[in-house]
């Protein structure tokens, strides 16, 4: 759960900015809108990190598909009826809309808590974190209009407020829980509805910014991890599956992201003509499982074809994360990765998997300098701190 | 073709030109039709639009892949329809659930294009007068407060057959606030 931030209780955290206000502040690790009252990290002991979303919540070895299923997200697009879109209007217009939304009660998952962020004002390094824990997207990280994200204290669920659309709902869950979280997702949508009223068209739907979102406003997406199709050579099954069923496939954050360390996105690229729940049983009972299979028996074929070849590739990984002394940023989420195979497949047993995705997030830049107690600095080499973070966490 | 009726008439050149029909040439009828088809080939350029709220362009919207506000989806509805289809695989309506507000809207499409399905089977098995009667609620539904040609195909099919008005308001539950 992220700490409260510095408001007093009943104080609303979101202070409109506004016109000409600028992002552009100078990075303080010692004072954070977002984690918790100013303080001086470094004579604290490193704050406990909130689970990673979609990784750490419960026994994972219970989530269904957990071997081949990082996250599960559903995601809804929706705009206040009233407004131009977040594109044409003006920052009166977006701190009026952020006002709204703020008024408008929350439920379902908020109902243990919420936390709003004003992602104009707040730190880089927060910002950063935010994103990292897939909670804000990159352009929500880099834009300089006034927005805000609601945060569920248990960090399954976000609002942000004026990303593309004025409203983009969020809901991550570990390992294949897509059915759970549309059902959650759409009771949300519909309890907002009582405050707010979004924008719709008999024929188009939902309204949204681009029109090639409109109708349900629906995305499911599921981040897979197939280390077993990639050192066989057969990725391309993936690629023409998701042509055949219109999917996109992206990388580790999303939209415009590179695929890391063998995880991939998968998302329906198709929002009309098909009902909410269509497109989530599609997803839920054709799409994920058919990656699942292909997964599953790439990786039969490594454990009967060449089994020496597989546990070397594994305990190299685990070797190098256990020993080394300067690790990047894509050579932790490769090595990870390729540790994750080795758990999963019963090769590796004296590291949790839990523990794999825990360090999936914790290598990120933000969260290591955050760990770290230090500041977050544009072309600081970091290397060595991911070296001793991973390290003394993988210590056998 | 005139209320989802077809009629043919035959003229002579003069009444023709009377109506409309063949313009008044002195080359003869086959040029004169020459030059129509011709006209028909190469329309003229269509003015600029904008968007009636926010005044977005259409040039606007293809260059930021982006839309200005709900109305633009009534003032470019012709443009983004095929934008729509081919993003969508094809799909053309909505089919998941709606917002408790736009149910009038949503109940009222979902008559229009009964209607209109109705008027065109009415047609095609020569009932005239079961048509006339169709094309009479059509018109009604469509000049009442709320009425709307955004509403699907089969209504803009019907509104094509000649019961077409100008709506009295938007259709779209979301009017842009404009700048």
């Amino acid at each position: 759960m992220i700490p409260n931030g510095n408001q007093r209780p009943g104080e609303n955290p979101f202070k409109p900015p506004l016109a000409g206000a600028s992002d552009a502040k100078p990075v303080d690790a010692k004072r954070s809108d977002v984690w918790g009252a100013p303080r001086h990290l470094g004579a604290m002991p490193a704050p406990s990190l909130p689970p990673l979303i979609g990784v750490d919540a419960g026994d994972v070895r219970e989530v269904p598909m957990a071997d081949c299923v990082l996250s599960s997200r559903v995601r809804l697009a929706r705009n206040l009826v009233g407004f131009n879109f977040v594109n044409r209007s003006t920052p009166e217009q977006l701190a009026d809309v952020v006002h709204r939304a703020q008024a408008a009660r929350l439920s379902g998952p908020f109902d243990a808590g919420t936390r709003w962020v004003n992602v104009q004002s707040t730190s880089p390094i927060d910002r950063l974190m935010l994103f990292e824990r897939n909670l804000i997207s990159r352009p929500f990280v880099e834009a300089t209009h006034p927005r805000c994200v609601a945060i569920s204290a248990d960090e399954t669920t976000s609002v942000m407020v004026n990303e593309e659309d004025h409203l983009r709902l969020q809901m991550l869950a570990p390992g294949m829980q897509l059915s759970a979280l549309a059902d959650r997702m759409i009771a949300l949508d519909r309890s907002l509805e009582h405050s707010l009223e979004f924008a719709f068209h008999p024929r188009f739907g939902y309204l949204s910014a681009c029109p090639t979102n409109v109708g349900t406003g629906i995305r499911i997406s599921a981040m897979m991890h197939l280390p077993g199709l990639r050192l066989l050579e057969e990725l391309e099954k993936v690629q023409r599956a998701a042509r055949d069923m219109h999917l996109a496939v992206r990388g580790f954050h999303g939209e415009g992201t590179e695929a890391l360390g063998d995880f991939f996105q998968i998302s329906n690229q198709t929002t009309l003509g098909r009902s909410e729940h269509d497109i989530v049983e599609e997803f839920v009972g054709v799409i994920v499982p058919r990656f699942v299979e292909y997964e599953r028996a790439a990786r039969s074929a490594l454990l009967e074809r060449d089994l020496p070849s597989l546990d070397d590739r594994v305990q190299r990984a685990l070797g190098i994360l256990r020993s080394c002394r300067l690790l990047s940023l894509d050579e932790s989420i490769k090595f990870l990765s390729r540790v994750r195979l080795g758990v999963a497949l019963g090769r590796i047993n004296d590291v949790e998997r839990t523990l794999v995705d825990r360090l999936l997030l914790e290598v990120q830049p933000a969260h290591l300098a955050r760990l770290g107690g230090r500041e977050l600095s544009q072309g600081e080499d970091d290397r060595a701190a991911r070296a001793d973070a991973v390290r003394g966490a993988l210590r056998g | 073709m005139k209320n989802g009726m077809t009629a043919e008439v035959h003229l002579c050149a003069e009444h023709a030109q009377e109506r409309g029909l063949l313009l008044p040439t002195s080359e003869g009828p086959a040029l004169a039709v020459g030059k129509l088809l011709e006209r028909t080939r190469t329309p003229p350029p269509r003015a600029p639009k904008s968007c009636v709220a926010c005044g977005m362009t259409m040039a606007q919207v293809r260059e930021s892949g982006l839309v200005g506000c709900p109305l633009c989806y009534r003032s470019f509805e012709q443009d983004l329809s095929g934008i729509i289809e081919r993003a969508q695989a094809g799909a053309t309506a909505h089919a998941g659930y709606h917002p408790a507000h736009a149910a009038t809207l949503v109940d009222r499409a979902a008559l229009r294009n009964k209607l209109a399905r109705e008027l065109r089977e009415a047609v095609a098995r020569e009932e005239y007068e079961r048509a006339a009667r169709l094309r009479d609620q059509l018109t009604q539904l469509i000049h009442e407060p709320g009425g709307s040609p955004a509403c699907g195909s089969e209504a803009e099919t019907a509104e094509r057959a000649g019961t077409a008005e100008q709506p009295s308001d938007t259709g779209v539950s979301g009017g842009g606030r404009g700048t």
